[in-house]
């Protein structure tokens, strides 16, 4: 007996897809909800949960492992929700049309703890820069200054907490999570604007 | 907390089996109520994904809460029958749409236990011994349920190969 199964039409999978994302959101179940964005520094994965933005992450960052890691550190109740990111997704934009400055959304730093998130949370403001050792002292240990660097490697939050404004007090650009590239467009566009 | 293999995000496992849930979805309840039941067996598991044993069978958990949804389905049915002008000639539920429309009629048709025991070997590939598990029943029960459900289509679609 051969019974071919009658063919699964995409476009039906995407319609029930989305029912299930709303459906999941009005049960309380959609603990993370994500989308991708394109950029000028490439695609950047947006996570969210209901308290707020908790990841962007760079294609280089492996935006399938990001999400595993996520399914192990917060809920693996993951599902991709485009329009639950729409406001990040229009900041975002925004941001890299040179039109917005500072953005305006709610955080969820629960990836971040302790010295890291007083590190991400004491950033430069838009168009200027600091030294590893200037931000250590500004979030209240001033020897810390390789502990800044680990806590800009693992800012759970890229682009949105600048730390891609934290360079080295030499004048080199020094390392970023989404590669020194990504670092180099960032503050060119800052400072054009 | 136990330390163990953390669960993939559900996502991949809705664009894994989503296709395959919907198909048994249609092949037990037609494509009226599929939606509906693809839909429930999706956000329920969902919610009892995070307890979920890693290294499961995925697909057979899916399958086995789609077959609960579809047997509650069946039973509203059966309860609240829907008033028609003419009384169709076969259950209501035959008409699932496919490209070999007869043979699909044919399984729409079987009694439900043979029809899920037939889709769930056939179309979805699951072993006897995890069909029972879901059916309820023994091993032996669930391939006799397969077994006469196969015989039934013969009949009614002869041109059919016996494989």
């Amino acid at each position: 007996m051969t019974l071919e199964p009658s063919p699964v039409d995409t476009a039906d999978l995407t319609r029930l897809h989305a029912r299930l994302t709303a459906a999941a959101a009005d049960a309380d179940l959609l603990d993370v909800a994500y989308r991708i964005v394109d950029t000028p520094v490439g695609p950047l994965l947006l996570a969210a949960t209901p308290a707020g933005l908790v990841r962007v992450a760079y294609a280089v960052e492996n935006h399938d492992a990001v999400l595993d890691r996520l399914a192990a550190d917060l809920s693996p109740r993951i599902l991709a929700a485009p329009a639950r990111l729409d406001t990040a997704a229009r900041q975002l934009d925004e941001y890299f049309r040179g039109t917005r400055t500072t953005f305006d959304l709610p955080l969820d730093l629960s990836l971040a703890r302790g010295f890291r998130r007083e590190v991400i949370t004491h950033l430069p403001g838009y168009g200027r820069t600091a030294s590893y050792a200037e931000v250590a002292a500004v979030a209240g240990s001033p020897r810390a200054v390789r502990a800044v660097g680990t806590a800009c490697a693992r800012n759970p939050l890229p682009v949105v907490l600048p730390c891609h404004r934290v360079v080295r007090g030499d004048g080199d650009l020094g390392r970023y999570v989404g590669g020194v590239e990504a670092k180099r467009a960032l503050l060119r566009l800052e400072t054009a604007a | 907390m136990p330390s163990r293999d953390p669960l993939p995000p559900f996502e991949r496992v809705v664009a894994e089996h989503g296709g395959t849930v919907l198909r048994v979805c249609r092949a037990l309840l037609g494509p009226v109520d599929a939606d509906d039941a693809w839909s429930e067996t999706f956000l329920a598991a969902l919610r009892a994904y995070p307890a979920l044993r890693p290294g499961s069978n995925v697909e057979a958990w899916l399958v086995t809460i789609a077959h609960r949804k579809a047997v509650d389905v069946h039973r509203s049915r059966a309860r609240t029958p829907v008033p028609v002008a003419v009384l169709p000639e076969r259950p209501a539920e035959v008409g699932i749409p496919a490209p070999d429309d007869d043979l699909w009629s044919a399984v729409a048709a079987l009694p439900f236990t043979q029809r899920a025991a037939v889709v769930y070997h056939h179309v979805v590939g699951l072993p006897y011994a995890e069909i029972a598990t879901i059916l309820g029943n023994s091993t032996d029960a669930a391939r006799r349920a397969a077994a006469d459900g196969r015989a039934a289509l013969r009949r009614r679609y002869p041109t059919e190969e016996p494989s």
